[in-house]
């Protein structure tokens, strides 16, 4: 275990850099492969939108995968990482052109906790001018060891 | 359930399909200098497992769950330590509880993914929700 970060210069409200992570319907495919996670609604718009959702939706795991790279970048060891929560708190629709959609996630510290442990506050939102301020996730927060 | 063997390639092609170029996740050199012994697993990918053992309630017939209405509701970890390739892990899985809000039907489930030698790797927590099938 070696992050990157000297805990002393860690402050409460240091924003970690953004990320933004577009997700076109490859993506979801290749996540199902890799994770083993072949729920339908993920892939076949048919099974999606009978089931009462906008279209297919990407899986919640695949958008925490990608929000926790903040973090990870961040200490630069994946091992770093002592507990990640959230709760997914709206579908992330991924329409069935080239260009998909995106997500637009961050952090930023919300705690100094003892032995050198930061908890920080994730957030993951659409990039989508319409509906910018829908947050996917909520209650999103990763504890790192420094 | 047979112990499930963590291995380089399988991490490889998790970190690509969540495109993280990490390199402890593909570098074994890299992931050394970290001061782990092999190639480390991104921080979600327990829930691969996880999942793999809930399925066996997931698709049980007496619970009935229709697969198209469930979402991912929530989700903790706790990590004792990455999983890192050459792991056997199994995972002892447990619903906690299932509850039907509004329309809605919760279940809650804990699992412990540990190794084979029964060292505890992640502890974690999932709720999956069934959308509109409460009655």
């Amino acid at each position: 275990m070696s992050a990157l970060v000297d805990f002393a210069e860690v402050a409460v409200g240091d924003e970690l850099p953004g990320i933004r992570i577009p997700l076109r319907r490859v993506d979801l495919v290749m996540y199902a492969g890799a994770s083993g996670d072949f729920n339908p609604i993920h892939w076949n718009e048919r099974t999606a939108v009978a089931a009462g959702l906008p279209n297919v939706i990407a899986h919640g795991m695949l958008t925490l995968a990608e929000t926790t790279r903040v973090v990870t970048d961040w200490t630069g060891d994946p091992g770093s990482v002592v507990s990640l929560s959230c709760r997914f708190s709206r579908p992330v629709p991924v329409p069935d052109d080239d260009i998909g959609t995106a997500l637009r996630v961050g952090g930023r510290v919300a705690e100094k906790l003892p032995a050198e442990q930061i908890a920080v506050e994730l957030s993951a939102f659409l990039d989508d001018a319409e509906d910018s301020e829908s947050a996917v996730l909520t209650q999103a927060r990763a504890v790192v060891q420094l | 359930m047979p112990a499930y063997h963590v291995g380089r390639e399988q991490i490889r092609e998790f970190a690509t399909a969540i495109g993280d170029n990490n390199p402890a996740y593909y570098n074994v050199d890299a992931a050394r200098v970290l001061g782990y012994q092999d190639l480390i697993a991104p921080p979600t990918y327990p829930f691969t497992l996880t999942m793999r053992a809930m399925a066996t309630a997931i698709f049980d017939p007496d619970l009935g769950l229709d697969y198209s209405r469930v979402v991912h509701g929530e989700q903790h970890f706790e990590y004792e330590r990455p999983i890192s390739a050459g792991d056997e892990l199994v995972v002892r899985a447990q619903i906690a509880s299932i509850e039907a809000r509004d329309r809605n039907e919760f279940l809650t489930t804990r699992c412990r993914v540990q190794t084979v030698q029964d060292e505890l790797v992640v502890t974690t927590s999932e709720i999956i929700v069934s959308r509109g099938t409460a009655v």
